[in-house]
């Protein structure tokens, strides 16, 4: 048993016999086992102090998604998050003895303390991607016969426990309220790798040229932090954005454009050379810059590379003159293409979890052997 | 006020099924819950559902598997339709998108699971329940045109018409404490176990037995109720379920000393047989001195290919990692035996019609009974699915030759005024209401569990009374009106009381060893005195005891072994 302090981000909705409307910071003094859970603290707070606290929670156990929080600023679960972790982080975070600080989810209204409407949030986004199988409308007397290693690919999206985590942590959404975002996207790449799903393209064409749409993630990789159960949301927008670009969609955001631009590149010149990547996102080649439509973005975009000029963005020389852009050193370049080369061959993948994503990736791989042997 | 044919309380798998099939017959469907319903506990099932779907399989060897697992007190009527459907079942889940995981060839993989003659289980990873409950909402949102959802909607009690039908169901909704009456031809609960009753125990905080004490109190029998189901896996302490499917997929039982122990108990089917013999199993290793200090004995699963745990064992890897502090790919894991389910519930007939008119109610909260003495791995989703679906139909067709009705009382109006004097009583005087679910969990875990005697039931008993009492001047400190859960929690532990006490009487009363009912002082099964279930019915204050007949068609009592 230890002692922690949770010093909990709450909001009142109403006021009553105890208080004014509108949030305040509150500490509870918790004494509990410190592989229990912060929800585990929450609760006896709940329990022995104020039984006003509202967390949502029910399994304890991270399947049902109800207690997503932020726990010393990062979103998570409560009930997946120990104290004695979350107290050390706390303590590393502001350096000395400091308190679990407990916050309600960002990118949601609150209603009260911890708990947030996820409704007019998270769950409008979700049926916004059509969020339930478009099939033949012909099934067969059994079952379709599709392969395993689809089934299995899509399970990833489909541990998605709809906790909010990947919302709340999303830096596009914040940005962009109106962000189809992590969750809902990952939602999205379920039916797209589901090869039971007839309308993969009219999904993808659809996602792609929403200015809210997959090409809006800017890859910061806060979801896969957040995401208590493993599903990487942002591998999901990647497979949908791999997916859009075999479909050869071409947006009207340019995301595609960008995309191949930005691969291209790096291809040929080892690093980034950003005075080519604008005009190529928007006027792709020689073709691309007599459009009307490339002309027109790149005229647009004057003012923001202006911008980035005057705000010392965009400083050495080279980032401004094309074509002066300096080359990788030795045979540096070469390793490049062989990189390329490499990754290409393994172009599309499915989700790994099961091969094993994580350090014992040799080891799952002779599995299979050692189950023909058992066999 | 909203008006539905039929409303459907609970939005777990039983109560998506229940609305999906009443809504295709074009009749108006609400479905009510008291969290958003992808929070339900059907998530919980992890392990997968049963049917006799492949050729060499049949639906007679599932039921007969079935029928010898609930010990012969299941109701081989029931069963049978259970075993029948099955497969259907499990096409029309397909069809609608459940990632149903392959064999080799892309057709519907199975594995093995205790108490089944045949791999028959079919599964998504390990998160089936989740699986199948995310694809019926997906259809709940794509059918929102027929389906109304109220969502965060607490129901506090059933209306009853001057002929004792049901008429409806007040509700309080939680973002604002508004409070409803909701006129419906039928009513179908499915509000899940109660299994909250116990501490600790693999059920979610929302598992109250909200259905099972509101149709109780409104005069429908309660069935089987003694019958609680303890889970052989559980995380020690913590109560979190590891699944069945670890030991389907060849994980062993050992005991300190490393022994594979349930040779000594079920030589045939090893760490597969039922689950009321593998949990007495583990106790009786336990309590004989052979389990670990913690009190517990080890699952094994490091004899399981490690690619094989990765795929199909994938929400057990993380819970052995973030709950327990152990890759159960490295190193066995400590469990126990621990409260899971609820075999019992409100009685009903094959297509969840309870004795009370209107009112029906299917999965957790309902005994058909197809699970009698002890359910098998795998079948609790199958039972919520079936008998979900068959409510769901016969409600729909019901409400088309019936009228709305009109509650006899104000039910609405005494509902609010309860809620009122709750939130009213002085803080700090009388007890807090989690003192007293505090004592109860711990109070049935240690004298209503795996091993049971009279002394000890009688001791849960008087417990039971007096925490009654106690709780009708319990105080609570929220008087808020917005997202009150301190005005949800003192209803809920009312509900629970009530369930507990019906669970204590039919324990005490049936005094014979059977499924999950062991009575160290009648150690043996009585089938001349007890093969019958025991009804209780609420008279005044407390339950009436009556019996009614084990339905048993062509599969006679025979002892049990495996």
């Amino acid at each position: 048993m230890a002692d922690y302090t949770l010093r909990v981000r709450r909001q009142k909705p109403e006021a009553d016999d105890r208080g004014p409307a509108g949030p305040y910071w509150e500490d509870f003094e918790v004494d509990l086992d410190p592989t229990l859970s912060v929800l585990d603290g929450l609760l006896q707070a709940k329990d022995r102090q104020d039984g006003s606290l509202a967390v949502r929670c029910s399994c304890r156990a991270a399947i049902c998604g109800s207690c997503g929080v932020k726990v010393n600023g990062q979103s998570t679960l409560a009930c997946k998050t120990q104290l004695g972790e979350a107290s050390e982080a706390a303590n590393r975070l502001n350096g000395g003895s400091e308190p679990i600080v407990v916050e309600p989810m960002e990118n949601m209204p609150v209603i009260k303390d911890l708990v947030t409407d996820m409704e007019s949030t998270h769950w409008k986004k979700m049926r916004r991607v059509t969020p339930w199988l478009l099939d033949d409308g012909n099934p067969p007397e059994r079952e379709r016969v599709v392969p395993h290693e689809n089934m299995v690919d899509i399970t990833q999206p489909i541990s998605c426990i709809q906790c909010g985590a990947c919302v709340s942590a999303c830096l596009s959404m914040e940005a962009d309220p109106d962000f189809i975002g992590p969750a809902a996207l990952a939602k999205a790449y379920r039916f797209v790798g589901d090869p039971r799903d007839v309308e993969t393209d009219e999904r993808l064409y659809d996602l792609a040229q929403d200015p809210h749409g997959i090409y809006d993630c800017t890859h910061c990789f806060s979801c896969i932090t957040a995401c208590p159960k493993g599903v990487d949301p942002m591998n999901q927008i990647m497979r949908l954005r791999r997916a859009a670009g075999e479909a050869e969609i071409v947006d009207k955001n340019n995301g595609h454009n960008h995309e191949v631009a930005f691969t291209k590149i790096i291809e040929k010149k080892g690093t980034l050379d950003e005075s080519l990547l604008l005009q190529e996102s928007l006027a792709p080649g020689i073709v691309g810059k007599m459009k009307p439509a490339g002309v027109k973005g790149l005229l647009e975009s004057l003012p923001t590379a202006i911008r980035g000029i005057k705000s010392g963005k965009m400083r050495s020389i080279s980032k401004l003159i094309p074509g002066i852009h300096p080359k990788l050193p030795g045979d540096a370049q070469d390793k490049v293409e062989k990189i390329y080369e490499r990754a290409e061959k393994s172009r599309w993948q499915l989700n790994l979890y099961i091969t094993g994503r994580d350090e014992d990736l040799t080891e799952a791989e002779e599995a299979p052997e050692q189950e023909e042997a058992k066999a | 006020m909203p008006r539905h044919d039929v409303l459907v309380i609970g939005a777990g798998l039983a109560g998506q099924r229940a609305a999906l099939a009443a809504a295709q017959t074009g009749v108006s469907v609400g479905i009510i819950s008291k969290v958003h319903p992808v929070r339900s506990h059907s998530n919980a099932a992890q392990g997968g559902i049963n049917a006799a779907l492949n050729p060499d399989d049949s639906w007679e060897s599932h039921a007969f598997d079935t029928i010898k697992g609930s010990d012969y007190l299941g109701d081989q009527d029931a069963i049978e339709i259970m075993c029948r459907e099955a497969p259907e079942e499990i096409i029309h889940l397909e069809h609608l998108g459940v990632p149903f995981h392959r064999d080799d060839k892309g057709h519907l993989g199975t594995r093995a699971f205790g108490g089944a003659s045949a791999a028959r289980t079919y599964y998504v990873a390990d998160i089936t329940g989740q699986a199948i409950m995310h694809v019926l909402y997906e259809q709940l949102m794509k059918h929102s045109g027929s389906v109304d959802r109220y969502e965060e909607y607490f129901t506090t009690a059933l209306a009853i018409d001057d002929a004792g039908a049901c008429v409806g169901a007040v509700t309080r909704n939680v973002r604002d404490g508004s409070m409803e009456l909701f006129e419906a031809k039928n009513v179908i609960l499915a509000t899940g176990g109660n299994g909250q009753i116990w501490r600790p125990t693999t059920n979610a905080l929302i598992c109250t037995g909200d259905g099972i004490a509101m149709a109780y109190r409104v005069g429908a029998p309660l069935m089987d109720m003694e019958m609680i189901q303890y889970h052989p896996t559980t995380l020690a302490g913590k109560g979190f379920l590891i699944t069945e499917g670890a030991r389907g997929e060849g994980a062993h039982l050992l005991n300190a000393k490393g022994e594979r122990f349930m040779e000594r108990y079920a030589p045939n089917k090893m760490e597969l047989a039922s689950r009321d013999v593998v949990s007495r199993a583990e106790q009786t290793e336990i309590n004989e001195g052979r389990g670990f200090p913690d009190g517990t004995v080890a699952l094994d699963v490091t004899v399981v290919p490690k690619k094989r745990v990765h795929e199909a064992l994938r929400e057990i890897v993380l819970v052995g990692r973030d709950f327990a502090g152990v890759d159960i790919t490295q190193e066995p894991i400590h469990i126990k035996p621990g409260n899971h389910y609820t075999m019992g519930g409100v009685k009903t007939d094959t297509h969840g019609a309870t004795n009370v008119a209107g009112l029906y109610a299917a999965g957790e909260c309902a005994c058909v009974s197809v699970h009698g003495g002890n359910r098998l791995g795998a079948n609790s989703l199958l039972d919520t699915l079936i008998f979900g679906r068959r409510a769901g139909e016969h409600a729909a067709n019901r409400a088309k030759r019936t009228d709305f009705g009109r509650a006899s009382r104000s039910v609405l109006a005494d509902e609010e005024s309860q809620i009122s004097d709750l939130i009213g009583r002085e803080r700090g005087k009388g007890r807090r209401i989690s003192e007293i679910k505090l004592e109860l969990g711990q109070t049935m875990d240690k004298h209503v569990a795996v091993f049971r005697e009279k002394e000890s039931i009688e001791i849960a008993l008087d417990v039971v009374k007096r925490l009654k009492e106690e709780a009708k001047s319990a105080y609570i400190d929220d008087r808020g009106t917005v997202f009150n859960q301190d005005v949800l929690g003192a209803i809920e532990l009312g509900f629970m009381l009530d369930s507990a006490e019906c669970t204590c009487l039919g324990a005490l009363h049936r005094t014979e060893s059977r499924g999950a009912q062991f009575r160290t002082d009648f150690p043996v099964r009585n089938d001349d005195e007890w093969l019958k279930h025991i009804d209780l019915t609420m008279n005044g204050d407390g339950p009436e005891i009556s019996y009614s007949d084990v339905t048993i068609t062509d599969w006679q009592p025979q002892e049990r072994t495996y």
